[in-house]
């Protein structure tokens, strides 16, 4: 019999999972607040459904412990535990018809009279008509729906849920996006959310960890991930990061100054996460100004570089240019659509300028092009890692 | 022999990998399987191993049935004895079966490839139709050979006829205008009594091929005919071997065909291991012939394994 | 395929399919030729069926002579038949039982677990379905004759038929096992499913159909060997015995009603079987 949902914060603490030839989680330690969303992030293989599968008890962690509130669950087995698991699969019952499905957690439990519960539960997730029908002759939409029912009527102190939407065309992924957080908000039961779609994470969680290679590289509500990443790999990942190479030369107040290939940057002591003098300084696309080399312009207190036009797209919502700067490395910019500048074509001389508070600096050590999006990156996880 | 009513559905499951790896797939124990495995293989251990090393015993012992028989000493020389015998017989047999395989290859495989490829919805009725007829009596139906092939039959009228049998008498095949007591009666109920072992084979080879690998190579500009040899064949050879292997085997033991359907004097080896084991009694003799039968298959069989690992056999 | 330049002409004129006899043949050959392996393969059931409607000249049932229901009105009037009947469905339904059981045990070994010298098992239960009959039929007998504990009958063919009818059942319930998608079962313990709820509830279940389609095959196999059961009876007479014995003197017409009767019971079933497999997967 699962314990009463006594509820409490889930805390991971020091967990290693060891494989015979890999180490899939290293030696994780995270808290998720009671009644939160929270999103684990990451790759294809960074261990996040392994941390997932650990929580649930259908894996056995190497090392570390694992607590709900003050309950130690490390051991206890998947059906001890007041955790439920949308599976990214489903693994709908194919045996059952819909409302057995939703009802099978009930009725282990010894609840007598599952249909009060089973139906509003069904009206919840907009399948009422549904109820006896087999799985098999649902939408994956539908399908969907079902398994967040089935684990979401047994008040579960965590729902965990296995990239449910990885399976679902774009439209309706988002339409289930905002569902979910809508009645994760209304239910106010503890979700843990597991995802490769850095969009995804970002739309519905209130924290996001973003995973890689078994460990959690920073960890925060998605603006502070999206706009100050402590690393690399952040940088890439969440969005795009255009990283120069630049070394540190000095301070000026709550300024750190800096010079990039010859030329003077400067950003606030808070947005510097290195300690070494070598490091890279990042900005994102979205954040660059961009403006025709000839028109005068003075651009007060901006950090500013020079450069030639590549490649000029126009994408609707914006234009994105691809820019070569004087010593050959290009960097991306993303100009909102609101006006446009006919004489920002390939090969036009601009001047590209930011605001200093955008700026971001990251031990140079770190591999510049850690996260970033690799062609042809499967859509879904497989099923360990 | 008669075979499934449900083979259909138990070809159309699974893979035939090993279970995965890691992964808590399945929470048990260490010793389970070994517990689940224990009664079955113990079965087969005393009641198919251990015959074995009893027919080999068997195969050594020199006596009689009045006197009894003694291992003291072994005699291998029944071995060479029998073969020097019964040479023809085996000769017999491998060719007998060699043939019925064949002509069952060439029976099933347009049969396999329809369902697999051309059926849609008949798909299931189709499997059911190939193992239907498998339902009444394997004796019965041999049988029924005789009044299908009977001399004064249809069939045979047909065939004389058309000098069809002018043919196979020069071949060999038939005597005269005779079909019955032939070894054409022969092949043709041996083929037919393992049709079904060659054509489920077939078809769950077939049935996994992805028919856009045969577009592929229609649009690379292969005809039918080579996109066949060139792709589909190659990749069905695993159901052909199979298949083969499943035909072959038994249809080198069998005596059943050659006594219903057969000349007198064009005995099998199964025929001589009948007629030695249960009416004259010659236990050492028909257990040496038994035995050289089973080497035999073990031979091919682990021919096979070679090349092909164990895990797609059962 | 005509293409047109006179202008103010709307279509070009459609090519269309090279027609006629030999173009259809070459076309639709393999499903002829499938259609021909049927035809082959119903020939005997034909027969068989016609001829328990035959009234024959004589004890053998060879030739048509006159249409009668005579033998359907009297099944069991030849001499032994229903005894041998009766004792091919007891030594059916045990073998079944305990193949069955058996058959089932390895099969969740092989396709769920991962242990030491699965080559070996795999080649053991392999080996019984490939070895030829008298092979197997003749060592057994060499047990039984060396052992001399138990006599030649009702049980040495029981015990035969139970050692061939294991490997079928293995392969037709490890099919379906190895199908079954193992996160079902994971989903049911996130559920507060113990070990054995999740068995009882989830695996059998959806295992269950495999397991039934093995009875079914290890019955049909039992059912109808002879060769196996010829050398290890003694005395003892099963229908297929029976059916061999009487093949010499001439078998009566009863022996196609039985067949006959075999195959649409068999039909029947299977079409059942299929009907509710269908209408359970409807909900």
């Amino acid at each position: 019999m699962a314990g009463p949902a006594v509820g409490g914060d889930l805390r991971i603490l020091g967990v290693t999972k060891r494989f015979v030839d890999f180490v899939a989680v290293d030696d994780l330690t995270l808290t998720v607040p009671k009644g939160s969303f929270f999103a684990l992030l990451g790759p294809s293989g960074c261990g996040k459904t392994t941390t997932l599968r650990m929580v649930a008890g259908l894996e056995e962690p190497t090392e570390g412990s694992i607590f709900i509130g003050d309950e130690d669950i490390t051991w206890a087995k998947p059906y001890r535990r007041p955790v439920n698991t949308v599976f990214q699969s489903y693994a709908l019952f194919p045996h059952l018809d819909i409302f057995e499905n939703v009802a099978f957690g009930l009725r282990r439990r010894g609840v007598k009279d599952v249909k009060p519960q089973v139906e509003d539960m069904l009206e919840l997730v907009e399948l009422g008509q549904y109820a006896r029908r087999k799985p098999t002759q649902l939408s994956g939409g539908q399908q969907q729906r079902v398994a967040v029912a089935r684990a979401l009527i047994n008040r579960p102190d965590v729902l965990l849920l296995d990239e449910p939407l990885g399976a679902l065309d774009l439209k309706l992924r988002r339409q289930m996006q905002l569902e979910l957080k809508r009645i994760q908000t209304e239910v106010g039961i503890t979700f843990v959310h597991v995802t490769h779609d850095q969009e995804e994470a970002m739309t519905m969680a209130d924290t996001i960890a973003v995973m890689n290679a078994g460990r959690i590289e920073q960890m925060g509500p998605p603006t502070e991930l999206y706009e100050n990443p402590r690393t690399t790999f952040v940088a890439n990942f969440l969005g795009q990061s255009n990283l120069l190479t630049g070394r540190v030369t000095g301070r000026s107040g709550d300024d750190v100054l800096a010079e990039v290939e010859g030329r003077r940057v400067a950003f606030p002591t808070s947005r510097l996460h290195a300690t070494g003098e070598a490091v890279h300084i990042g900005v994102r696309p979205e954040k660059i100004q961009i403006s025709f080399a000839d028109d005068t312009a003075s651009f007060d207190g901006h950090n500013v570089v020079d450069g030639v036009i590549l490649d000029a797209s126009f994408i609707g919502v914006s234009m994105q240019y691809v820019v070569r700067l004087p010593w050959g490395q290009e960097v991306a910019v993303f100009a909102q659509n609101i006006r446009r500048d006919d004489r920002l074509v390939d090969g036009a001389a601009v001047h590209l300028h930011w605001d200093p508070a955008h700026t971001f600096a990251l031990d140079a050590s770190q591999d510049a092009d850690a996260g970033a999006a690799l062609v042809g990156e499967p859509a879904a996880e497989p099923a360990v890692g | 022999m008669s075979a499934a009513a449900a083979i259909p559905d138990a070809l159309e499951a699974g893979p035939h990998e090993p279970p995965p790896a890691a992964a808590g797939g399945s929470l048990g124990r260490r010793w389970t399987p070994y517990l689940l495995l224990l009664p079955g293989l113990l079965w087969l251990g005393v009641f198919f191993l251990a015959p074995m090393v009893s027919l080999f015993s068997t195969s050594l012992q020199t006596g009689s049935p009045e006197q009894g028989y003694s291992l003291n000493p072994p005699r291998f020389a029944n071995y060479t004895d029998v073969w020097g015998q019964y040479g023809e017989q085996f000769l017999r047999s491998f060719v007998y079966a060699g043939i019925a395989t064949v002509a069952a290859l060439a029976i099933s495989y347009p049969l396999a490839y329809t369902i697999a490829f051309k059926a849609g919805r008949w798909r299931n009725i189709l499997l059911v139709l190939v193992i239907a007829p498998f339902f009444t009596s394997f004796l019965i139906r041999t049988l029924a050979w005789k009044t299908i092939l009977s001399d004064n039959g249809f069939v045979v009228g047909l065939m004389n006829t058309l000098h069809i049998t002018d043919v196979l008498a020069f071949v060999g095949l038939t005597d005269g205008e005779r079909v019955l007591a032939t070894p054409l009666a022969v092949v043709t109920g041996l083929t037919y009594n393992f049709l079904p072992f060659m054509t489920l084979p077939l078809f769950a080879s077939l049935e996994r091929i992805d028919p856009r690998l045969i577009e592929a190579a229609h649009d690379l500009f292969a005809s039918p005919f080579t996109a066949f040899r060139k792709v589909t064949w190659p990749l069905s050879l695993p159901g052909v071997v199979a298949g083969t292997l499943l035909t072959f085997i038994p249809a080198a033991g069998d005596y059943i065909n050659q006594s219903l359907l057969g000349r007198v004097g064009d005995a099998m080896v199964g025929n001589v291991i009948d007629s030695k084991f249960l009416r004259v009694l010659d236990y050492p003799a028909a257990a040496a012939l038994s035995f050289t039968l089973m080497v035999s298959i073990v031979v091919l069989v682990a021919l096979y394994v070679r090349r092909a690992g164990t895990e797609e056999l059962v | 395929m005509a293409a047109t330049t006179s202008p103010g002409r709307v279509a070009p004129a459609r090519s269309s399919r090279p027609g006629g006899p030999v173009n259809w043949l070459r076309r639709h050959l393999v499903a002829i030729a499938a259609a021909a392996a049927l035809v082959y393969m119903f020939l005997p059931i034909a027969v068989v069926v016609l001829f328990s409607f035959n009234d024959p000249v004589g004890r053998f049932n060879y030739q048509w002579a006159t249409f009668s229901t005579k033998a359907w009105a009297d099944p069991c009037g030849a001499s032994g038949i229903c005894e041998a009947l009766g004792l091919s469905l007891r030594i059916g339904f045990l073998a079944t039982l305990a193949a069955t059981v058996l058959g089932t045990l390895v099969a969740f070994a092989l396709a769920r677990h991962r242990f030491a010298g699965r080559s070996v098992v795999n080649l053991l239960i392999f080996m019984p379905m490939a070895t030829p009959e008298v092979v197997m039929g003749s060592s057994l007998l060499a047990l039984f004759v060396n052992v001399t504990v138990v006599p030649l009958g009702f049980w040495t063919i029981t015990i035969a038929h139970i050692m061939f009818c294991l490997s079928f059942v293995v392969v037709t319930v490890k099919a379906r096992v190895a199908g079954l998608d193992s996160r079902l079962e994971q989903a049911a313990m996130d559920l507060y499913a113990d070990e054995f709820t999740t068995f009882r509830k989830v695996t059998f279940p959806l295992v269950l159909p495999g397991i039934v389609a093995g009875a079914l095959l290890a019955f049909s196999l039992s059912f109808d060997d002879f060769i196996i059961t010829n050398f290890n009876s003694g005395s003892t007479v099963t229908f297929p015995v029976w059916v061999w014995g009487a093949a010499t003197r001439g078998v009566p017409v009863q022996a196609n009603v039985v067949g006959t009767a075999m195959f649409l019971i068999a039909l029947s079933l299977v079409l059942v079987g299929r009907v509710i497999g269908r209408r359970r997967a409807a909900g």
